[in-house]
């Protein structure tokens, strides 16, 4: 019952209450409002990724690639500020090749019918190589136009909040609106599900399944802005494990890999459950190591869940 | 007798290489059920993708309402007037009944759902068709039962004011109960008058609601007469052979091809 439609990350919302609880009783900083609002910040650029990964996933696709996008769109705007270009222009070039890579991303699955795991699996292979070749080393970032999403921030209730993290909560609430509560959206859960039988129903599958990797490419290219406001430093080398930590977020919150049920909400909470996880296990002096066991052993039991409880349905 | 609502005149359709259907012609009046029977693979789900824009014919005529027309896909086909219930039901688990008899279809301004304009417009058309097994529009289609579903795939169907219904073997997984309830909601269809095409294998419930009866026989049509012209050993014979006595094909041999 956890992925009914109607019922969206009540189970991953109890599983983040429960990990806050037990964080807070054990240890002494964790509930510090510093703290707090550093955990969320940390969850920021994944989780931004984890919804563009969302999308895609709801279409019973997957996203190998997404990290490897937003870090060639972070040294893209970088790297044309300190060749000289105005800060605006780079920051909108380095959103269009993101949106242009989730295109061809889209391209290639809905035209040439390629499954999406090999497709991404190509270009994480690819846009790796191609940071690379781009630029030995990292690139700082003194534009205050591509540092800004980090820099700016405001109190909210005692816990500064920074524009990044207002952009990552207006994306997904306008998401889940679109969602839930457009056509669009229906026609993503519908595709997902049972592509035949949208297909059947009149709905261009093709066009619904492009227009989300377009859309997963255009948030990558804003994981990237929100990438460059944390740490004001492109590097070629930074959130290598960005692909599976955001699919670890889908999952835990609750989303089936086999598409079609979930929410974006579900994977707000999941990405939150990954940074709090780390942060609290952290604090309690536990090795980097062990809290990659216990991410693995939650994503397991996070899609064991997934499959029981669709055994059931049928 | 009325004029028919949809022709089929000298249909072909191949897959490739493989000839599926050969100068198929088809009547359906409005008022009425036309049964379309024939073996397994005779074409039968063929005929009815073809009607509903999802496969597209190779020559021939589709006549609706007295203008031949071309239905280049399922929109076009449901802006005529003409609803198809498939054979696998094409309902999405994860949806609800609402959500389902809109989907691709779906009312409100600007691609913003109106759900409660929906929710009513599926309640009433559930109730006019004299459903009573569903409890809630809300449910989700994954937990219904076979003959719920089937009820769904129809209402959603019936929802938009269509001229005809093609119904791609309705029964083929209900029990007696579910099957009954099924072929009087078929009946209903045409004595509110639409025309209805029903696919079926099952001879006692052709012979119950059927007016006329159309045999396909290796993607050809033998024979299309009125029900109390036929017999039920006589529409058996056309299936399997493609003749009976002197309806159907003048010599068997032709459909060996
Ligand atoms: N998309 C397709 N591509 C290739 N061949 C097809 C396709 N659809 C149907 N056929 C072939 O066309 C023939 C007729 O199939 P069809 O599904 O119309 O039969 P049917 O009369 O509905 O049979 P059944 O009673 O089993 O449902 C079969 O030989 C089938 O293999
Ligand atoms: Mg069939």
């Amino acid at each position: 019952m956890t992925l009914n439609l109607r019922t969206p990350a009540v189970g991953p919302t109890i599983a983040l209450v429960v990990a806050v609880v037990v964080f807070s009783v054990t240890t002494s900083t964790f509930l510090e409002l510093d703290n707090l609002s550093l955990v969320v910040e940390q969850s920021l650029v994944v989780g931004t990724m984890a919804l563009g990964q969302t999308l895609i996933i709801l279409t019973a696709g997957i996203d190998l690639a997404n990290a490897a996008n937003t870090v060639l769109a972070t040294l893209l705007m970088a790297k044309l500020v300190v060749g000289g270009a105005p800060s605006w222009l780079a920051l909108l070039a380095g959103l269009a090749v993101a949106a242009f890579i989730g295109g061809v991303t889209g391209g290639l699955v809905t035209r040439v019918k390629l499954p999406p795991f090999i497709v991404t699996l190509g270009l994480l292979t690819i846009l790796t190589a191609v940071s690379r070749i781009y630029t030995g080393q990292s690139v700082p970032v003194t534009d205050p136009l591509l540092s800004w999403l980090g820099t700016r921030r405001y109190l909210f209730g005692g816990i500064e909040v920074t524009y990044g993290m207002t952009v990552a909560v207006i994306m997904y609430v306008v998401l889940w609106y679109a969602l839930t509560r457009t056509s669009w959206g229906k026609h993503v859960y519908a595709v997902g599900n049972e592509p035949e039988a949208a297909r059947l129903s009149g709905i261009n599958v093709r066009r619904t399944v492009l227009s989300v990797y377009l859309i997963a490419g255009l948030i990558y290219g804003i994981a990237a802005w929100q990438a460059l406001g944390r740490v004001p430093n492109a590097d070629p080398n930074a959130y290598q494990t960005g692909n599976l930590d955001s699919i670890t977020a889908v999952v835990l919150g609750g989303t089936s890999l086999f598409g079609g049920r979930g929410s974006v909400l579900g994977t707000l909470v999941g990405a939150l459950i990954v940074t709090v996880l780390r942060s609290g296990l952290t604090q309690a002096g536990i090795d980097d190591l062990y809290q990659n066991v216990a991410t693995g052993v939650l994503v397991i039991a996070a899609v064991a869940l997934d499959r029981f409880s669709r055994g059931r349905q049928r | 007798m009325t004029e028919p609502i949809l022709e089929l005149r000298g249909v072909n359709k191949s897959f490739g290489p493989v000839h599926v259907l050969h100068d198929v012609d088809l009547v359906v009046r409005p008022g009425e059920v036309t049964a379309l029977v024939g073996d397994n693979g005779a074409g039968k789900s063929t005929v009815v993708k073809s009607i509903a824009g999802i496969h597209q014919i190779d020559s021939g005529e589709v006549v609706f309402d007295g203008e031949p027309v071309h239905i280049p896909g399922p929109r076009e086909a449901a802006t005529l007037g003409i609803e198809v219930v498939y054979q696998d039901l094409a309902l999405c688990d994860n949806l609800d009944i609402v959500q389902n008899m809109f989907l691709g279809r779906e009312r409100g301004k600007g691609g913003f759902l109106d759900e409660a304009d929906m929710e009513r417009a599926a309640r009433e058309t559930l109730a006019s068709l004299s459903v009573r097994t569903v409890k809630s529009v809300r449910t989700q289609v994954s937990s219904l039962s076979g003959g719920q579903r089937q009820t769904v795939a129809i209402a959603k169907a019936v929802l938009w004011n269509s001229k005809v219904v093609l119904l791609d073997e309705p029964t083929a997984a209900l029990g007696v109960a579910q099957t009954r309830q099924v072929l009087d909601l078929v009946r209903r269809l045409a004595d509110q008058g639409l025309g209805v095409v029903l696919i079926s294998h099952n001879m006692n419930d052709v012979f119950e609601v059927a007016d006329t009866i159309a045999t396909l026989y290796l993607g050809r049509m033998v024979a299309q007469l009125p029900t109390r012209d036929l017999t039920n050993t006589q529409v058996v014979e056309l299936i399997t052979a493609g003749r009976s006595g002197d309806i159907g094909l003048a010599k068997p041999e032709v459909a060996t091809v």
